[in-house]
């Protein structure tokens, strides 16, 4: 009986497995072959050699990095943005999920969630399009219509450096605060209406329902999404940082993240190595970041942890 | 039933409709003007910028871009094909890895499992990646560029859709249909794909949001100008008008090498890269909203 059962398993899981093929095949060839590539930042690549030909240069290519300004302000951008944006955009997401959860009127609400999502839905090319509209210095609508009617002259945004820290927070939070707050959105419409019910034969007003019920039962929603945004701390949206600056020179002191340095090394100054030294540094920090952010929720609260 | 009783209560639902719709309103005002700038007269733009109110609107940008440019048709074919096979390989790709890895009784579901989720930990990087799809595979200049490499299969919508299955689908379904006498490949090309349209449709969209936004492949893989898709034409364009701005392009210009659409035509070109988005998502917006709660509260 035993014998058969144990046969039946090992017969009936081949289909299944071969349905698993082509998926993790694909996992393997675009995820995996990479991450056994980032030995190349070991290497001083010689493409006429080949990758596996070229000498070793040990830690030679992370000397170099290291000893660079570019890697304290890429390592610093990145950092600074990644925590203004989990701070502001989390705080601003509950906001105005607390706000949409007023609305009561259906198509209303629909109306207000499709209009909040929209930037979330287009192309990074797009948003530098519409902040060109903004801030070009010649056509754009903050120098035309907003600083000349006011007598102020007009100021060329894209070599503005310290201009950028304010712009860069604001289209981030244009693009994803509504996005986030779908999700606080679901979790306050999941709550039990009993408890607010209960509260209210109590006295408490809207605001003290709200301070003590709302927020402590989003609070394992918010740790979740601030988890998931803190094991991204490395990483910056590419696009942000090389579109919406429209890859100016004059603004690198602020706009700089490891993903454009990365990306400028290996395309635009054939420095493959700093390049894959600034990867490797990425995704081995990155590493150690989600596993510490997964350690400090399991300890915390441990049935929020990921793993 | 929501019910108001207190004064109090009245004046914060009132308070949250008015701050709620301000939001939406500061949220739509980009969109609206590169609207109205697309359909803003060219004169007027240069003389006075992009403005809400302009005092004289024209639609020629978009005559300009129906009539006379090939380029740009080309490009959103290109989009289009790179969209529609992306997803349609994706849907496959990820239903075929993600329904196995649903069932209790598979035996290498939970180091599959593992696999899968090890790709959202740890990343090789572009470098690594770019080589590879460059120098291995010789994927520089083709189609398949800008379908293949970082989106068709991610760990995101595999856990998405295992999720559906494990939630939604019953496994007594399964059993009953092998009693019958179904194979594993009829149980779920028959069965679980129809019953898993919504998942489908989410992750459907999902991934074809992605497809028609991307620019990054064109970036890394693409300088064949027929094979530029709408999102990277535009990124071509831009680059060339900072090539004009910076003073040492007269040559280039006065040879007809680069031809610069004009203030107006730039914006109605980004409506158009946007448009089949607003066409198309007002009819996916629940699958959207409920593929981004599942997402998030764990796949």
């Amino acid at each position: 009986m035993e014998h058969s059962l144990k046969k039946r398993n090992l017969k009936s899981s081949v289909p299944l497995l071969l349905l698993t093929v082509p998926g993790l095949l694909y996992l393997f060839i675009n995820n995996y072959i990479p991450m056994f590539g980032i030995f190349i930042a070991f290497k001083d690549i010689d493409f006429s050699k080949g990758i596996f030909l070229s000498p070793w240069a040990g830690f030679k290519n992370f000397e170099f990095l290291f000893r660079t300004k570019d890697a304290w302000i890429m390592t610093r951008n990145t950092l600074l943005y990644n925590i203004a944006f989990i701070a502001l955009g989390t705080l601003l997401a509950v906001i105005v999920a607390i706000l949409l959860n007023e609305v009561v009127i259906k198509p209303l609400l629909r109306f207000f969630q499709s209009t909040l999502i929209l930037p979330s839905l287009i192309s990074m090319v797009i948003v530098s399009y519409i902040v060109y509209a903004f801030l070009s210095s010649d056509t754009g609508l903050i120098n035309n219509s907003i600083l000349k009617p006011l007598g102020i002259q007009p100021v060329s945004w894209y070599s503005q450096a310290n201009a950028w820290p304010g712009i860069i927070i604001l289209v981030y939070l244009w693009k994803n605060v509504g996005y986030f707050s779908i999700i606080f959105v679901a979790s306050i419409a999941g709550m039990d209406k009993e408890i607010f019910e209960a509260a209210k034969i109590d006295g408490a007003g809207k605001l003290s329902q709200i301070k003590n019920i709302t927020l402590p039962l989003l609070k394992p929603t918010v740790i979740i999404i601030v988890l998931m945004c803190v094991g991204r701390i490395m990483y910056s949206d590419f696009g942000l940082f090389y579109q919406v600056p429209m890859n100016s020179g004059a603004l690198y002191s602020t706009t700089q993240t490891i993903d454009t340095y990365v990306y400028r090394g290996l395309m635009q100054m054939n420095d493959i190595g700093m390049s894959s030294a600034a990867g490797f540094y990425q995704s081995v920090v990155g590493f150690a970041v989600v596993i510490a952010a997964n350690a400090l929720v399991r300890k915390l609260s441990p049935e929020d942890a990921l793993f | 039933m929501k019910e108001i009783s207190t004064a109090g209560e009245k004046t914060f639902r009132t308070v949250s409709y008015v701050l709620i719709a301000l939001v939406s309103i500061l949220t739509l005002l980009p969109f609206v003007l590169m609207l109205i700038a697309s359909f803003t007269d060219e004169n007027f733009l240069v003389q006075n910028g992009y403005s809400f109110f302009p005092s004289k609107l024209s639609g020629n940008a978009y005559l300009y871009l129906l009539g006379q440019s090939p380029t740009v048709l080309r490009a959103y074919g290109v989009s289009f094909i790179v969209t529609v096979a992306g997803t349609a390989l994706g849907i496959v790709l990820t239903s075929m890895l993600a329904y196995p890895l649903s069932r209790k009784d598979f035996k290498y579901r939970n180091i599959m499992s593992f696999l899968v989720f090890f790709t959202m930990l740890f990343s090789g990087g572009v470098v690594p990646s770019y080589i590879m799809w460059s120098k291995m595979f010789h994927i520089t200049n083709t189609i398949l560029a800008l379908i293949i490499p970082n989106y068709l299969v991610t760990a995101f919508n595999v856990f998405l859709m295992r999720s559906y299955y494990t939630n939604n689908i019953p496994p007594a379904l399964v059993e009953a249909a092998q009693i019958d006498g179904a194979s594993e490949m009829t149980v779920f090309f028959r069965i679980m794909l129809p019953l898993s349209i919504p998942v489908v449709a989410t992750v459907g969209l999902f991934t074809g949001l992605v497809y028609w936004n991307d620019w990054i492949n064109g970036l890394y893989y693409i300088t064949e100008p027929k094979l530029y898709s709408i999102q990277y034409y535009l990124i071509v364009l831009m680059q060339n008008i900072q090539f004009l701005q910076s003073g040492n392009a007269n040559a280039a210009v006065n040879a007809g090498t680069i031809q610069l659409p004009s203030t107006a035509i730039r914006m109605a070109l980004a409506v158009i890269g946007m448009l089949p988005i607003m066409v198309i998502f007002p009819f996916f917006q629940k699958y959207f909203i409920k593929g981004v709660v599942i997402g998030a509260v764990k796949g």
